[in-house]
């Protein structure tokens, strides 16, 4: 294999906390300079809940669809189910026909488990 | 697997490998390392900073010129140095303390979409010998990287308690995690062509000829629900209702002011260009020259073309599609948003799955 990675750096956990640390950075470093030159001033009204010019009404925290929820749900089914995929897909080659058919089973209980949402009406938008 | 040191492409270790020589000539290993990590960092801000300042000057280039304006002309020639001036402009606005606002959460949430974009944003195959983190598992690394975008929207929307911010963000959050859905099978499709899940390996793999042109059908549909898939996720376009300025002023981050609203435009423009990078990888080659099997001279001609302009440009053009999708359709609304997710994009992309395996297990691919 030939090294490919920036200054032949093996590890690569090291660049990754780099590449964290360089993010925080940026924010700090561009919040310590607004922080200098940016203007203060107080007023009252600066504090209150943008809400297109007129005093809020009621609680901020308003109900919100359930709906929400109930893809999160089912988005949660799937993205596990991909957890599961990939480890497959990067030996598929190799592992060949009875590899494709392990992993058909599951991938239908999971269709099964899609069409299943589907005919109760989850996926629709009420 | 393609051989790189046969070909004419040059080789960025035989610039690091020296200066990496150098370092250790006289400093001890970990300072060596440390040295050298602080570099990456700040070539890393710079780039960030500065792809993002061409993203937005490119786009409003880009916008104008889809409806017969002129777009920035003023500030420099062709109005080049307008994004320097946004920037500064933002830079001495007034961060506004607000009062009813969760202020551990409302400081944190511009951190996690900086952090979770610069991480992706490390991971992209800047070049040959440029690329910067290389796990074995990297695609994957990117995935979850930038589901931690997600949180800080969410977390932005939440501690804001304000009406517009929590509707904008919990519209986002259903968004965002369920195109999330059809990248992960599009990306898990090509990484079963490609048999790796390594960047480096991805882009070698493809060395005699891209992914989209080497994958058959399967690669196509995968490209199209990607880009599809990868324009919700971005929250631009045809879908950005999470800040449908009709209805919720600014979506999630209404409440944001000066330099605080700043991160949040510039993690939007850099996922745009993360979005359009990982399609280069996966489908375009990353940094991988043009490669017609059997023209010898033309490979040789495009192999002397640097590897880090190959990759930006493909990048670039691929953001120009995502433009063009915002000036084509018009909004989604939310039920129509998930409807497109769950019942055709998923769908699909599992066939297209199931397509891709029977593809390779006859040997159709290229």
């Amino acid at each position: 294999m030939i090294p490919l990675a920036i200054f032949g750096i093996e590890n690569s956990g090291v660049l990754a906390i780099t590449a964290l640390l360089t993010g925080v950075a940026l924010v700090a470093l561009a919040m310590w300079i607004a922080g200098l030159i940016s203007p203060r001033s107080f007023n009252p009204q600066k504090g209150e809940a943008y809400e297109c010019g007129i005093p809020t009404r009621g609680e901020s925290m308003s109900q919100f669809h359930v709906g929400y929820y109930l893809f999160a749900i089912l988005f949660l089914m799937f993205d596990v189910e991909t957890v599961f995929l990939f480890p497959w897909a990067v030996r598929m080659q190799a592992l060949g026909a009875q590899g494709i058919l392990s992993i058909a089973v599951f991938f239908g209980v999971l269709v099964l488990g899609l069409v299943y949402a589907w005919r109760k009406g989850a996926l629709e938008w009420k | 697997m393609y051989n790189v040191s046969d070909s004419h492409i040059f080789d960025f270790s035989r610039v690091t490998g020296p200066i990496h020589d150098w370092l250790t000539g006289f400093l001890p290993g970990w300072a060596a390392t440390t040295v050298e990590c602080v570099a990456i960092g700040v070539g890393l801000l710079l780039l960030y900073a500065l792809l993002a300042l061409f993203y937005i000057y490119f786009e409003r280039k880009v916008c104008a010129a889809f409806q017969c304006r002129l777009g920035p002309n003023r500030v420099g020639p062709f109005g080049l140095l307008q994004s320097f001036a946004d920037m500064f402009k933002i830079l001495i606005k007034e961060l506004i303390c607000l009062n009813h606002i969760d202020k551990f959460l409302f400081a944190l949430a511009p951190y996690l979409v900086i952090i979770a974009s610069m991480l992706c944003f490390a991971v992209l195959p800047w070049g040959d010998g440029l690329q910067i983190i290389d796990f074995n598992i990297g695609i994957f690394f990117l995935i979850a990287c930038s589901s931690i975008g997600v949180l800080g929207i969410l977390l932005a929307g939440w501690s804001s308690n304000n009406k517009f911010t929590l509707i904008g963000a919990l519209r986002s959050g259903a968004q965002m995690v369920s195109y999330e859905l059809s990248i992960g099978l599009s990306v898990v499709t090509m990484v079963c062509l490609a048999g790796s899940m390594s960047v480096t390996d991805i882009v070698l793999a493809q060395g005699n000829g891209w992914f989209i042109f080497k994958g058959h059908i399967a690669a196509v549909i995968a490209f199209i629900i990607y880009m599809i898939a990868g324009t919700a996720e971005t929250n631009r376009g045809p879908f950005d209702l999470p800040e449908a300025e009709s209805e919720l002023t600014a979506g999630y981050h209404t409440e944001y002011s000066g330099i605080h609203f700043g991160f949040f435009y510039l993690a939007e423009y850099l996922n745009l260009f993360i979005v359009s990078g990982v399609a280069t990888l996966l489908f375009f080659g990353g940094w991988m020259p043009l490669h017609i099997p059997g023209w010898e001279g033309f490979n040789t001609v495009m192999d002397y073309i640097p590897t880090p302009i190959w990759f930006i440009g493909k990048a670039i053009l691929l953001s120009y599609i995502i433009i063009w999708f915002k000036w084509t359709f018009p909004r989604l609304r939310i039920d129509q948003l998930l409807s497109l997710e769950w019942k055709y994009l998923l769908p699909i992309s599992l066939f297209n799955l199931a397509l891709m395996v029977c593809f390779i297990t006859l040997g159709w691919h290229f």
